[in-house]
């Protein structure tokens, strides 16, 4: 059984599981609760095989390389290759798959009767097997392809629920930024083959050598905006806060936990094993993208009071801080100290897995809400604590996880991630060390906004008094659903408590890189799985933190209850508003929550302020009618990147529309001409 | 005598931490000319308050309900992972000061959504301003300790109070910039002058307050005692990470004593220079306080460049 789940058949059947779940939710389509049952079923089924497989790859630490058929191009072969990262990006998947297909079970029945369930089924099916490829595949054209599977595939799950115009204009951004994306990546793949005559990563990682450094430096420049596009860096960013959420919940929660990781699984593919050695500034290129997407990202998030944009915003701080651990595993490689780039990796790789669960997590949770409350917008919410109790705590589970609030699992992988940057400070170089500085110092600022953030989110959905008539109608969700999400708080807190088991566990999956073969590690678990860092430098205990928590929560508890009790009365009353009456508007609301964080980051932000009154008399103007305030945020990248960019391309076009005469002579002219260059360089 | 030492060094915190309260609020009383309440007033204000009926909001929740517990437990457990009279119990895997610094953030997470919680005008106003100055304070908080880390090469507070590296001459200067660093986030996370007026219920200018005004009874007794709690947390790290002397050295009553005696002496400065601080300035306008944490970070920063510049 292991040798058959570790095998070129266990793969196979892998990917068949998706493929006969998308064929019989087409065949299906008739019959909407039939198609939800095949596709989640089989999706289901998959999961759990794959999470099988991806075990299996770990355990064993074999590489499953294999080809399929008889190459049909060439240049394309078919060939599949698992290594231990594939394997854990299969395990990610299958993990985020599962709970996400689980819930979708439930959660797709608010489609019935007004969408096509069955072409759901097909789209979500070919979407996970879409990314399954794009993690196995060993080349760089068969890459592409299930590239581009996962990219169309996720297209027609954004633009799913189409009567909502916002979102069929969200996907087509998506849509474009994604062919911007793949037009780097074909072009660096492109490169790389005409120096190494391959498309495979193998030989390509073996013929490294053949390539020269300027070429090697525009392969990174090239590899990095695509697939930094797919990842969601910051200024790449502008699709995902409008495409995440307005895909399903289940699918935004996977493609905010799944799809951006892959393109992260790139870069660490690329950057870290294929085009090793690297040259310093890289890591710093990395580095710094990390400390500015992490920043901007959460302070973006503050702004938002559509709750599914803010999480999508959040995603994208979170892919900073990944970087900022991959950008520090870069630079340690650059400068031969391997023990320290291992350790910065295995934090990328650490907060890789935690941002998938918890992202998801609280996607999975804020979609329940929204199916009750049938608005995004969290000014409309409000007291759902008291109707939805299930959904509001896994909510905060998801907060507390994605504020590194211990002993959940995102504050383990921050950890490891400062620790990373803390070795880097105490480098002797003055400009790498300030580098670090300023990325650490990115990093505290960025943690104490996303508490503030989510204290926000949290706050003003979930609790004080309902703010719309629709609150006081919300039901707890289904049992699907509940599942969806426990599991995944479950697996929030114990990857939080027992991460030196998780930690222990990837560092295997790092090591499977040519560089870090023999390297030495600078983390130790104890038993009691503590971690520790470079030597005792640093170490940390979940286990124990929780322990001595819950003891003195306990002993507190006892006391209060039972020591100091006079028989005291609890009497209920109202909230104490100065003798009036109690309205929901007299809440704070999302925006004035954020306002002063708003204000105070203004530089960044540009938020905008505009009033408009109405009056009754427009001569007199004495007796207003109505006054309205818009407040907004100023879209920099819009004004100061893609507007002037746009601008560019338009001139270019306009430029070289001039030898578009339409004149067939013209043409044939050209063709003589270019036909005399050919031939002259030839000879 | 070892678990006489754990033993103190959990509950020193809780049981010293009103008295403290104490002092200020008598010193600040006799700077102002008045006699002022007994040093143990806080002490007896506790009291009556755990044996007080409650009131509490309809609107309130869970959260509400169980937030003063895990903010009071939040501090126990920072309290007792802190270097406070030897360094003796220092095994403890939650004296990492990252697991302080976000343990801490636990404290005030639930006490802005208990701030939340009951729908007043007020506690939102005070959670949405406390988490603005805890986001800002994060940097300089993170990076004065972190200062003091790299020098002593470990981020555990025990190891950095007994590393001993602090007092040569080359660090006087970084330690100098992280201390006053250190301060301004200990004034701004404690809520003294010039953040909050810890005095004062005007809701134009309150932050801590506000968020705890709906408690009443042992609740409130239990929010007010965490944020004493807080108060001598930050001292006794103050004091005890960058003016690192006079710890116990052994596990007799004698020196114990002698340590505990030493710590009430250094915590007597620090209240003496909160006092001064209240007593002397006013408080800041709300948008002027981003400044000064900036300058905590940038201070600690500098400080960070100037350890190996050297």
């Amino acid at each position: 059984m292991f040798a058959l789940l570790a095998s070129p058949t266990g793969i196979l059947a892998l990917f068949s599981f998706f493929f006969v779940g998308a064929l019989g939710s087409l065949l299906t389509r008739k019959y909407d609760t039939l198609a939800n049952a095949w596709s989640s079923t089989l999706a289901i089924m998959g999961c759990i095989w794959g999470l099988l497989v991806a075990s299996a790859v770990m355990l064993s630490g074999a590489t499953v390389s294999f080809g399929v058929g008889r190459a049909v191009l060439p240049i394309l072969v078919i060939s599949f290759h698992s290594d231990m990262l594939s394997a854990f990006f299969i395990f990610l998947i299958s993990l985020i798959g599962l709970l996400c297909s689980v819930y979708g079970i439930g959660y797709i029945k608010h489609y019935y009767g007004k969408y096509d369930i069955g072409v759901l089924g097909f789209f979500y099916n070919v979407f996970i097997l879409g990314i399954l490829l794009v993690v196995t595949a060993g080349n760089g054209m068969f890459f592409l392809i299930g590239w581009e599977v996962m990219s169309v595939a996720s297209y027609f799950l954004i633009v799913y629920d189409r009567h909502e115009h916002d979102n069929v204009k969200a996907g087509f951004l998506y849509l474009v930024m994604t062919y911007i994306g793949t037009t780097f990546i074909v072009v660096s793949f492109l490169l790389l083959y005409k120096y190494t005559h391959s498309f495979d990563f193998e030989v390509i990682k073996h013929s490294i050598a053949l390539v020269p450094a300027s070429v090697k430096n525009a392969v990174f420049v090239l590899a990095t905006i695509g697939f930094g596009i797919k990842a969601g860096i910051v200024p790449l960013h502008i699709w995902l806060p409008t495409a995440h959420p307005a895909a399903p919940s289940h699918v935004s929660a996977f493609l905010s936990g799944v799809m951006i990781k892959v393109g992260i699984f790139m870069m660490i593919r690329l950057f870290l094993d294929v085009l090793q050695p690297i040259p310093l500034w890289w890591g710093a290129v990395v580095l710094m993208t990390g400390a500015i997407s992490s920043l901007l990202g959460v302070l973006y998030a503050l702004t938002e009071h559509d709750i599914k944009r803010l999480l999508a915003y959040h995603s994208i701080e979170n892919i900073g801080i990944i970087l900022l651990g991959l950008g520090s595993s870069l630079i340690f490689t650059s400068l031969h100290m391997l023990p320290l780039a291992l350790l910065s990796l295995v934090a990328a790789l650490f907060h890789t897995l935690n941002h998938a669960i918890f992202k998801s997590l609280l996607f999975l949770s804020a979609g329940s809400a929204i199916n009750q409350v049938h608005t995004r917008n969290m000014e409309k919410y409000g007291g759902l604590i008291k109707y939805m109790p299930y959904t509001a705590f896994f909510f905060l589970v998801g907060s507390m996880a994605i504020s590194a609030l211990p002993p959940f699992n995102g504050f383990f992988s921050e950890w490891m991630t400062y620790q990373s940057l803390f070795q880097g400070i105490m480098l002797s170089d003055i400009s790498i060390r300030w580098m670090f500085i300023s990325a650490a110092g990115a990093l505290t600022f960025t943690g104490g906004l996303a508490l503030a953030c989510f204290v926000k989110a949290f706050g003003i959905m979930f609790l004080a008094r309902p703010r719309s008539a629709e609150v006081s109608h919300a039901k707890e969700s289904s049992l699907s659903l509940l599942i969806g999400m426990g599991s995944l708080a479950a697996l929030s807190l114990l990857f939080g408590v027992f991460s030196g088991r998780v930690v222990l566990l990837l560092e295997k999956i790092a090591r499977g890189f040519t560089i870090f073969q023999s390297t030495e590690s600078y983390i130790t678990i104890s038993n009691s799985q503590a971690i520790s860092v470079n030597n005792g430098f640093a170490s940390i205990s979940g286990v124990t933190f929780l322990g001595i928590f819950i003891l003195l929560l306990a002993v507190v508890g006892i006391v209060v209850r039972f020591g100091v009790y006079r028989r005291q009365q609890l009497r209920v009353g109202a909230t104490w508003d100065c003798g009036t009456d109690l309205a929901p508007r007299m809440e704070i609301t999302a925006t004035g929550f954020a306002q002063s964080i708003v204000l105070i980051f203004k530089g960044i932000l540009k938020p905008s302020i505009q009033h408009e009154i109405e009056y009754q008399d427009s001569e007199t103007r004495y007796l207003p009618k109505s006054r309205t305030v818009i407040l907004g945020i100023g879209d920099v990248y819009q004004s100061y990147f893609y507007q002037p960019l746009r601008k560019i391309v338009t001139l270019l076009s306009l430029r070289t529309k001039h030898i578009q005469s339409g004149n067939v002579n013209t043409y044939i002219s050209y063709i003589f001409i270019a036909l005399v260059i050919a031939l002259l360089t030839i000879l | 005598m070892t678990s006489v030492v754990w033993i103190l060094q959990f509950i020193l915190t809780p049981a010293l931490s009103p008295l403290c309260i104490g002092v200020i609020k008598k010193m600040k009383a006799r700077f102002q000319n008045r006699v002022g309440a007994s040093i143990f007033q806080p002490y007896r204000d506790l009291w009556k308050l755990l044996h007080k009926d409650e009131t509490m909001s309809r609107d309130a929740s869970w959260i509400f309900r169980f937030a003063p517990y895990i903010v009071f437990t939040v501090t126990l457990v920072v309290g007792a992972s802190i270097p406070l009279f030897a360094l003796f119990p220092s095994h403890i895997m939650s004296s990492d000061m990252l697991m302080i610094i976000y343990a801490l953030a636990i404290g005030t997470f639930f006490l802005a959504l208990a701030g939340l919680d009951t729908g007043g005008a007020f506690g939102g106003f005070g959670s949405s301003r406390e988490m603005t100055l805890s986001a800002l304070a994060e940097g300089g908080f993170v990076f004065s300790l972190l200062t003091i880390a790299l020098m002593s090469g470990t981020t555990n507070v025990f190891s950095i109070a007994g590393s001993g590296v602090l007092a040569q001459g080359q660090y006087v200067l970084p330690v100098f910039l992280a201390f006053i660093g250190f301060f301004i986030v200990l004034l701004a996370e404690t809520a003294r002058f010039p953040y909050d007026n810890p005095a004062t219920h005007l809701e134009l200018t309150m932050i801590h307050e506000a968020m705890i005004l709906e408690y009443s009874g042992k609740r409130l007794a239990l929010m007010e005692w965490a944020s004493a709690n807080k108060l001598l947390i930050f001292s006794a790290m103050g004091a005890n990470l960058f003016f690192p002397f006079g710890f116990a050295v052994s596990v007799d009553p004698q020196a114990i004593i002698m340590g505990i005696a030493i710590l009430f002496m250094k915590l007597f400065v620090f209240c003496f220079v909160i006092t001064l601080i209240e007593s002397s300035m006013a408080k800041f306008r709300f948008f002027r306080l981003p400044d000064l944490l900036l300058i905590s970070f940038i201070l600690n920063a500098v400080a960070l460049g100037l350890i190996y510049s050297l």
